[in-house]
C-alpha cells in the first residue's frame, strides 16, 4: 500500500529528526517547569498576604469556623495519636539496639523524648494534617472552582479568600500545636511502654535521663515549628485548590500536589527552623547538653 | 401567590435605584459603513433633571479584548448599556458571550481595554471595594453554580444572610417568594442541589441572584433547559423584575423568543476565528424586531436556525480531519 510505507517512511524520519528537538522539548519543558514554580511561589506569597489582611481586617463568622475546626482539631486527633504511638515504640525498637552496645540502654529515654519532642511530633503532626486535611481542602476548593462555585461567591460579594480561605487558615494554625502536642505525648507514652515493658530499662533511670535532657526549650521549639507548618499547609491547600484546572483529572491533581508540595516546604521549613532554633539555644546555654 | 415581594435594603443600592424612573426605550437603527447596526440610545419619557444621571450608561464597555493562552476571544468589543435597558445577548456557542458577561462583573480580567461599571473600573479596585461593587450585581450561572454544600434554602438565603441584618424568620419568607416567582414548591427548600433536575437548579440560581433586588442583573441563558411554559415563566420573570424597578440586564440567549420578548435591544457577538482581521465583533446591535429581517446573512441565519453552508463548511472540516486521523493510525 502506498500509503502504509509512505508513512512508515515518515515516522522513520520523524525517529531520526526526533534526538535534538527532544533535548530541545525537555529543555523546554525543564524552562517551563521553572517559571511555573517561581511563578507559583510569588503567587502564594501574595495568596498569603491577602489571607493576612483579612484576617487582621474581619474575623470569619463563625458557621464558616466551626466546620473546619472540628475537621481539624477533632476528627484528625485519633490518626494522629495511633502514629506518634507507633512512632514512640519504632523509635525505642531502632535505638536500643546501637545503645546497648555501649551499656548506655537507660539512655533511651532522653533520646526518644527528644527526638519526639524536637522533630518527629511536629512533622508526624503536619504530615498527617498535610494528608489528611490539605489534600481534602484542596480537592473541595477545587472542585468549587472548577462548578464555578467561587466565582458564584464573588458575584454575590462575598471575598473567597475571605469566606474559604481564612477559616481553614485560622484552624489549622491554631489547631496544629494541639495535634503535634497529642502525637508528642502519645509517642512519648509508647516509646516509654515499649522500652520498660518490652525491653526491661529500669523505669526510673528512663525518666530521670529524659528529664536532664529535655526540656521545655525542646517542646517549645516543636510546638513553635508546627505553627509554620500549619499556615504553610493551609495556604498551599487552598492556594492549589483556587487554582485548579478544569475537570475530574484537574481536582485530582490539585488535591496530591497539595500533599506533595506542602511536605516538601515542611521539611524545608524544619530544616531552616531547627537551625535557628539551634543557634537560639546555643546562644542562651552556651555550655548546652549532650547525651553521652 | 406572588405575592409582594419585600424590599432589601442594602443601602448601596436603594439609593441609586430611587432616583432614576425614566424609562428607555429601545434603539433605533442605522447602519454605518461595516453592515453592522448601530445603536443609539434614546430616551424618550420624562425630561426630568434626574434623566441626565440617569442616562449615563451603566456598564460602559471599552475596547474590551480577552484572550486565553493563544486564544483570542474578544475583540476590540464597544458596548454602552444605559441604565434600565435590557439587552439580549446572542450569538453562536463559544464566540465568547459568557466571557463578555463575566468580564462586566470582574471576574475574567480583560486582557486589553476596561470595563466601567457606574464610571469606575471593576479590575483596578481592591478586595473590600469590589465586595461593596459586586453586591448590587445579580448573576446567573450558565451551569447555576449553586453551592453543593448548602441546600437550597442556604443557597437562596446566602446573599441576604451575608448582606442584611434580617431575622432568619423574615429571610425565609423571602426565600419563599423568590422561589414561588421562579416557579418551585416549598418541597425543594431542603433539598441538595445534586437532588434537583437540570432546570431546577437553573431556578435556584435565578431566585439567588435575584435574592437582593440587584440593580444590574446578568442573565446566562436563563431559559436553556427549561420546558416553554417555564421558559415563559422566567421571560415573564425577567420583564416583571424589569419593569418593577429600573433594573438593567443583560441577557445571554439562544432563545429567539426571550430575545424578542424580554430584550430592548440585541446584540449579536461573532466568533472571532471566522471574522477578518479588520471586521468589528459586533456584528448585529439593534432592537430585536429587526433582527429577523436584517440584511446581514449571518445574522438571519442565526436566527432562523438555518444551518446553510455551515453544513458544508463543517462536513469539509470533518472529512479533512479524519483524513489526519486516518493517516495517522497507520
Ligand atoms: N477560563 C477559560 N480558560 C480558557 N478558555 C476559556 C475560558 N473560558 C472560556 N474560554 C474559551 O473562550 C471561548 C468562549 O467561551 P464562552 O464560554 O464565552 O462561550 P459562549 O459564547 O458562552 O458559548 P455558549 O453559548 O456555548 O455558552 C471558548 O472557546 C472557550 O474555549
Ligand atoms: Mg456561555
Amino acid at each position: 500500500m502506498s500509503t502504509g510505507s509512505e508513512n512508515a517512511f515518515a515516522n522513520r524520519h520523524e525517529r531520526l529528526a526526533g534526538f535534538p528537538i527532544a533535548v530541545g522539548s525537555w529543555a523546554i519543558d525543564f524552562w517551563d517547569m521553572l517559571i511555573t514554580w517561581i511563578t507559583a511561589l510569588g503567587d502564594i506569597v501574595v495568596f498569603g498576604g491577602r489571607t493576612m489582611s483579612w484576617l487582621v481586617s474581619r474575623l470569619p463568622q463563625r458557621e464558616t469556623i466551626l466546620p473546619n475546626f472540628y475537621q481539624i482539631g477533632v476528627l484528625s486527633l485519633p490518626v494522629v495519636a495511633l502514629t506518634g504511638t507507633f512512632i514512640g515504640m519504632v523509635l525505642a525498637v531502632q535505638s536500643y539496639s546501637q545503645f546497648r552496645v555501649v551499656n548506655l540502654e537507660t539512655r533511651l529515654g532522653a533520646i526518644i523524648n527528644m527526638s519526639l519532642v524536637r522533630e518527629l511530633g511536629p512533622v508526624l503532626a503536619a504530615t498527617m494534617l498535610a494528608g489528611r486535611v490539605g489534600s481534602a481542602m484542596a480537592a473541595e476548593l477545587g472542585t468549587m472552582r472548577v462548578t464555578e462555585q467561587i466565582d458564584a461567591l464573588s458575584s454575590m460579594g462575598a471575598n473567597p479568600i475571605q469566606y474559604l480561605v481564612v477559616p481553614r487558615f485560622l484552624g489549622c494554625l491554631v489547631l496544629i500545636p494541639t495535634l503535634t502536642i497529642m502525637a508528642d505525648f502519645m509517642g512519648v507514652v509508647g516509646g516509654w511502654f515499649y522500652s520498660v515493658y518490652r525491653l526491661g530499662i529500669d523505669n526510673h533511670h528512663y525518666w530521670e535521663n529524659s528529664q536532664k535532657f529535655v526540656g521545655a526549650f525542646d517542646l517549645f521549639g516543636g510546638v513553635f515549628k508546627s505553627l509554620f507548618f500549619g499556615a504553610a499547609i493551609a495556604l498551599i491547600s487552598c492556594h492549589r485548590g483556587f487554582h485548579c484546572d478544569p475537570g475530574a483529572e484537574g481536582v485530582g491533581r490539585a488535591a496530591y500536589s497539595a500533599f506533595v508540595n506542602s511536605f516538601v516546604v515542611i521539611l524545608m521549613l524544619d530544616l531552616t527552623l531547627g537551625i535557628a532554633l539551634d543557634s537560639l539555644y546555643l546562644y542562651l546555654w552556651p555550655q548546652g547538653a549532650s547525651f553521652i | 401567590m406572588m405575592n409582594a415581594r419585600t424590599f432589601v435594603g442594602c443601602s448601596a443600592s436603594t439609593g441609586t435605584r430611587s432616583l432614576a424612573r425614566t424609562k428607555f426605550v429601545g434603539c433605533s437603527a442605522s447602519t454605518d459603513g461595516s453592515n453592522a447596526h448601530v445603536c443609539s440610545e434614546i430616551s424618550v419619557s420624562s425630561p426630568s433633571a434626574k434623566s441626565a444621571d440617569a442616562r449615563a450608561p451603566l456598564v460602559q464597555v471599552r475596547g474590551l479584548y480577552v484572550q486565553f493562552g493563544r486564544q483570542k476571544v474578544l475583540r476590540n468589543i464597544r458596548l454602552d448599556v444605559p441604565k434600565g435597558q435590557t439587552l439580549a445577548l446572542i450569538g453562536e456557542s463559544g464566540c465568547g458571550k459568557t466571557v463578555l458577561l463575566k468580564s462586566i462583573i470582574g471576574l475574567v480580567h480583560p486582557t486589553a481595554g476596561q470595563v466601567l461599571f457606574d464610571g469606575v473600573d471593576l479590575s483596578h479596585m481592591s478586595d473590600k471595594e469590589l465586595t461593596r461593587q459586586r453586591i448590587r450585581f445579580g448573576f446567573l450561572f450558565q451551569q447555576a453554580a449553586l453551592f453543593d454544600s448548602m441546600n437550597v434554602a442556604q443557597n437562596v438565603s446566602f446573599p441576604l444572610r451575608q448582606h442584611t441584618h434580617k431575622t432568619p424568620e423574615e429571610i425565609h419568607e423571602i426565600v419563599l417568594s423568590r422561589l414561588a416567582e421562579v416557579g418551585l414548591p416549598e418541597s425543594v427548600l431542603t433539598k441538595k442541589p445534586a437532588e434537583l433536575s437540570g432546570g431546577m437548579r437553573k431556578r435556584v440560581g435565578l431566585a439567588r441572584a435575584l435574592a437582593l433586588d440587584p440593580e444590574i442583573m446578568l442573565y446566562d441563558e436563563p431559559t436553556t433547559g427549561l420546558d416553554p411554559i417555564m421558559s415563559d415563566v422566567i421571560n415573564e420573570l425577567i420583564v416583571r423584575t424589569r419593569k418593577r424597578y429600573l433594573v438593567t440586564s443583560i441577557v445571554v440567549t439562544h432563545d429567539m423568543n426571550t430575545a424578542r420578548k424580554v430584550g430592548d435591544r440585541a446584540v449579536m457577538l461573532y466568533p472571532l476565528v471566522r471574522l477578518s482581521a479588520d471586521e468589528p465583533q459586533i456584528i448585529f446591535d439593534s432592537v430585536p424586531t429587526e433582527l429577523a429581517d436584517c440584511s446581514d446573512r449571518r445574522v438571519s441565519q442565526f436566527v432562523n436556525g438555518e444551518a446553510g453552508e455551515r453544513l458544508m463548511e463543517m462536513r469539509e472540516a470533518a472529512e479533512t480531519s479524519g483524513l489526519w486521523s486516518a493517516r495517522s493510525r497507520l
